[in-house]
């Protein structure tokens, strides 16, 4: 089985606080590394061709910048990282970004493609939008999945409560695979130092055939202004004392709300 | 101004709460317009869901199918595509179901895609000014969105509170002729209820709950050592079930367990929107959390920015202190 799977470079946020600059985040002092839900694609089309046999390509759309994380990924197993970068992307919506991911698909043949859940922008789009761009079926939030005879797969997804709601779909498709479908294998320096000479082919819009319509700014109907610091709901009280103080306040409230005695 | 549509999910014949959150979303986008709602299902629960949102809609487009009595989102999509007129504004709830079918709607409608709506804020021009989220909620974004086209939203459940407006006994409308025979590659089999734990977290008074910034799994000892001196249970967020640190059955949001404790201890949790969703009843929310811009102190009572591995062991000496060293009668419930 031929896999695809898209992935994203995102910074790292969960640890630090995040400083606005003008429309945008401040990035200068942000580390870059791959979108996590992505690491769990790739471990599961891993493990796919592990049984079924193919091969595993990763692919972004970028910049030079985003060559760490292909190569990463293909420290973890994938054959073959593909950036896809045109100054002429910049800009795009999600619907430009599942425009460019198509040409690019329609260029080769795949049998599955992967997409993580979610990345930086929370949005979970693109996978849905390239599945019906090329007409596959696509199904979200996927936690487990089985190749079957016939050229499908039983999938499950997570819906509410910690159901799963199980089904059938036909190759080719598109699948979000959600976190926790499996465990992402450890990946080295040294793992990555063996990757680190494969070439890293490059594809911008002439050679996709995309016009200047198709992806980019012109083509986005979706703009962000600019980000602020929201201010939902009334906010926690901060308390500002010492690590005792606090947690002898802490300890008072809860005996007031009758969770201690 | 386009016209503007509601997807309402329902589940046994009960509409989902987003039904009137939608509507009061729609308004935001046209106050003077009536927005119109689509349900689509089989049988008797498709009438009762019709039924019940009548008070709420003005008019009603249902679309009935043996097959579309399970919501299968790719199904839906094409029912939707057939019988939206061109150029329509959908509001669909950001959940399970609106994430699996908003984005492919919005290309097959050649319309614009926002998800995960929190807030409208007008319209300019043929724009809509949308607010949504980014980087787990720590920052909110200002977005414009085209929709000269049309648009496909997904709205955030509980960002729209609903209107409590006067019953309007609304007309159903039969739209299945329009919507025809439909098939999919994708095919739904069954659903697999959630097995229970070996903790019922749902039945305790106060919860310990952890998050990623436990950091290590050899850790959870500190926060289980807190809640035995609480006479309290260990729960989490998705990254500690994600990790296996955990059971599944211990994790607090929308695809885990809803919770009502009297007090949660939020430590090192982020406070991403599908957990905070898992807790109700309002119990004193106590966050403990390194970043001082965790989502999670936007919606706490109290806020403590420090280190939960440092933090918790000096609480639990205190709270044994307290206790003249046995665990609290609090205990559980039910």
């Amino acid at each position: 089985m031929e896999i695809l799977v898209c992935v994203k470079r995102v910074p790292d946020t969960s640890e630090n606080e995040i400083q606005l600059d003008g429309n945008d985040i401040d990035r200068d002092d942000l580390v870059y590394s791959i979108n996590e839900p992505d690491n769990y694609a790739v471990e599961e089309a891993l493990q796919i061709v592990a049984k079924a046999g193919g091969s595993v390509t990763v692919a972004t759309v970028g910049g030079e910048d985003d060559e760490e994380v292909l190569r990463r990924e293909m420290a973890m197993g994938a054959k073959q990282g593909v950036l896809i970068s045109d100054g002429a992307f910049n800009g795009s919506d999600g619907r430009g970004i599942a425009t460019i991911l198509k040409a690019y698909v329609q260029k080769n043949h795949y049998d599955l493609i992967l997409t993580g859940v979610q990345a930086d922008d929370g949005a979970a789009q693109v996978g849905g939008m390239l599945a019906a761009l090329l007409d596959v079926p696509f199904a979200s939030l996927v936690t487990s999945l089985e190749v079957l005879e016939g050229n499908k797969l039983k999938i499950s997804r997570e819906v509410e409560g910690g159901n799963k709601e199980v089904s059938e779909i036909d190759l080719p498709c598109v699948l979000s695979i959600q976190t926790g479908i499996n465990e992402p294998r450890y990946v080295g320096m040294k793992g990555i130092r063996q990757v680190a000479a494969i070439e890293i082919p490059s594809f911008g819009a002439s050679d996709l055939g995309i016009d200047a319509g198709g992806a980019g700014a012109a083509g986005a109907k979706v703009t962000r202004t600019d980000y602020f610091v929201p201010t939902l709901g009334k906010g926690a009280e901060i308390l500002q004392g010492s690590r005792e103080e606090n947690i002898d306040k802490v300890v008072e409230l809860m005996k007031a709300r009758g969770g201690l005695n | 101004m386009a016209r503007v549509f509601t997807y309402i999910t329902h589940k046994n014949g009960v509409a989902d709460d987003s039904a009137l959150e939608l509507a009061a979303a729609a308004r935001t986008i046209d106050p003077a317009a009536s927005p119109t709602a689509i349900v689509t299902g089989f049988a008797a629960e498709l009438d009762a869901v019709c039924e019940a949102i009548r008070p709420s809609y003005a008019e009603i487009w249902k679309i009935s199918g043996e097959n579309l009595a399970y919501p299968n989102a790719e199904l839906v999509r094409k029912a939707l595509v057939r019988v939206l007129p061109a150029g329509s504004i959908v509001l669909l709830p950001h959940d399970h179901f609106g994430i699996d079918l908003g984005p492919g709607l919005s290309i097959k409608l050649n319309a614009a895609f926002v998800s995960d709506a929190v807030g409208i804020d007008g319209v300019e021009g043929k724009c809509l000014n949308v607010i949504r989220q980014e980087f787990g909620g720590q920052v909110s974004a200002h977005v414009r969105c085209d929709v000269s086209t049309g648009a496909a939203i997904t709205i955030r459940p509980g960002s729209f509170k609903a209107l409590e407006n006067a019953p309007v006994n609304g007309t159903v409308v039969d739209k299945s002729s329009e919507a025809g025979a439909l098939e999919s590659g994708r095919r739904y089999i069954e659903t697999i209820v959630a097995e229970s734990g070996d903790v019922d977290i749902t039945k305790h008074q106060v919860l310990v709950s952890i998050g990623r910034g436990i950091q290590d799994k050899d850790n959870i000892g500190i926060a289980e050592e807190l809640a035995e001196a609480l006479g309290a249970a260990v729960s989490c967020s998705r990254p500690v079930v994600d990790a296996k640190w955990l059971p599944k059955s211990r994790q607090v949001g929308s695809s885990g367990q809803t919770v009502k404790p009297k007090v949660y201890l939020a430590c090192g949790i982020s406070g991403s929107f599908q957990h905070l969703a898992g807790i109700k009843g309002n119990p004193l929310i106590v966050a403990i959390n390194k970043n001082p811009r965790a989502p999670i102190f936007q919606v706490a009572d109290i806020g403590i920015v420090d280190d939960i591995l440092e933090f918790l062991p000096e609480m639990t000496e205190r709270v044994k202190e307290v206790s003249g060293g046995k665990a609290s009668a609090a205990g559980t419930r039910g």
